[in-house]
């Protein structure tokens, strides 16, 4: 389905560390992941975003990052858990 | 000119029709429960996605369906190139990469305390308790913007206006006006493109005079065509979107209120308005036969390619027709999907902020105080939006 849930990372007790990624064949540069959760993307010369770093999602950010992932218009912006 | 009324919607849909114009969410309800591709021998052949799905599949099929042709017409005129609007790939890409730059978060911030102060200028001017908002204030807003952006006079919006009157509103049904209004930009922009060619300024017609395309110089020809494009599509969009998004607060006191106590919701609530008010629908034209959503779409057909209706497909959003200001899922399309994503979406997302933001914290308890009319095409918006309010 295309509406995928937006509670479905947020097991508050689980401790393993988040990543969030943007897909590069997807991005065409809405920037809504960026106005969502500035400190988790950055934006090159031309608007495309990917994840900041190597993607890891502080505790404080994982409901921005939930949020980011939600309102992607090219579902381009994904999360995980490390297994 | 008289048009027959539609004489139904799944096989003779006409977005020009009054119903259509006036209130076109049942509409495309009724279609997206048993018909997600109409179509219309009208516009010589054209079909209508009504749910998200079939919309999304046909913004990213270039391969069967062109960008060259972005507005359907009762009869169709020869493509006016506007790249990177009305490019297919591969030519699409270099044109798209030299335009983006200018467009960024941090580019359109610039533009911000300008607009901002704009905005206050025009209420300043409102007669006192009451006044046509699409008049005294929507309608000056992205005119100005753009003009500043591009460095022309902004006095010069009501030729602009004028232009984009003929090209996307009376053009639809009289081919005739087309052309000239065409012709008259051309001279427009060749006079300004002239007196830019031996002393650039930091505006942004003399930053497009020094692109490359792909390791070629741009011509003043290919300037004008993107020229073409930023001025018809960054203005009666954004008004429109503007004035949409103050109309559902004038009839909607408690999202106003709830707006001026909790502006943190602000960023939320304009993607929603976005969401539910999307202003523009662009167009396709078939170029292949193929199939989308079970339906068999033929080479030579246009598609009305309606963004603002994939916004109202509940499959996506839940309760569709309720504007929620705190929407936690909101993945609409109201700047399209796929390669042709609006270039200007930060411009006209800051200038609706800005444009809100301002109107709510200046003008206390309005309420609509008349009868609302919406332009028809193309690009969905009040034209007249008579309000009253207290001082």
């Amino acid at each position: 389905m295309l509406a995928s849930s937006i509670t479905e990372d947020s097991v508050a007790e689980d401790v393993r560390a988040m990543h969030v990624h943007v897909d590069p064949d997807k991005c065409q540069g809405h920037n809504r992941c960026k106005l969502i959760a500035p400190e988790l993307f950055v934006l090159d010369g031309m608007g495309l975003a990917r994840e900041a770093g190597d993607g890891l999602v502080p505790p404080a950010q994982i409901d921005a990052a939930q949020r980011a992932r939600a309102n992607c218009p090219e579902f381009a912006v994904s999360l995980r858990r490390a297994p | 000119m008289t048009r027959s009324p539609a004489r139904d919607w799944e096989t003779d849909f006409d977005h020009l029709d009054p119903r259509w114009a006036a209130d076109p969410y049942p509409i495309w309800a009724a279609l997206r429960d048993h018909c997600p591709v109409a179509h219309t021998d009208r516009f010589e052949g054209c079909y209508f996605p009504s749910t998200y799905a079939a919309v999304r599949a046909v913004s990213y099929d270039t391969t069967h369906f062109s960008s060259r042709r972005v507005i359907v017409r009762d009869q169709r005129v020869d493509p006016l190139p506007a790249p990177p609007i009305t490019s297919d790939p591969p030519e699409h890409k270099p044109w798209k990469q030299a335009l983006l730059p200018f467009f960024t978060p941090d580019e359109t911030a610039k533009l911000e305390s300008r607009t901002r102060q704009l905005c206050h200028d025009l209420i300043d001017a409102f007669p006192h308790g009451q006044c046509d908002v699409a008049e005294a204030y929507t309608r000056h807003i992205p005119v100005r913007v753009i003009a500043h952006l591009l460095g022309l006079p902004e006095e010069d919006g009501d030729l602009f206006r004028g232009w984009i009157h003929q090209v996307l509103e009376l053009g639809i049904t009289d081919p005739t006006v087309v052309m000239p209004a065409a012709v008259e930009m051309h001279t427009y922009f060749a006079g300004h493109i002239a007196a830019r060619q031996h002393q650039r300024g930091d505006d942004l017609i003399s930053k497009l005079l020094g692109l490359e395309i792909e390791g070629v110089p741009a011509s003043p020809g290919h300037v004008i065509g993107m020229l073409r494009l930023l001025l018809i599509a960054g203005i009666d969009t954004t008004w429109s979107a503007i004035g949409a998004a103050l109309w559902h607060l004038a009839e909607h006191p408690a999202d106003a209120a709830r707006l001026r106590a909790e502006p943190n919701l602000m960023p939320t609530a304009i993607e929603e308005f976005l969401r539910a008010y999307a202003p523009v629908t662009m167009a396709r034209e078939v170029i292949r036969d193929t199939v989308i959503e079970g339906c068999p779409m033929h080479a030579g057909h246009m598609v009305l390619l309606s963004f603002p209706a994939a916004n109202r497909d509940p499959a996506l959003f839940p309760e569709p027709d309720r504007v929620i200001l705190d929407r936690a899922e909101n993945r609409h399309a109201a700047f399209g999907l796929g390669i042709h994503r609006c270039v200007g979406s930060n411009l006209a997302r800051m200038e609706l902020t800005v444009a809100v933001e301002t109107f709510l914290q200046r003008v206390p308890d309005f309420r609509l105080n008349g009868p609302v009319r919406w332009a028809i095409g193309t690009v969905r918006g009040p034209r007249s939006l008579p309000i009253s309010f207290s001082l």
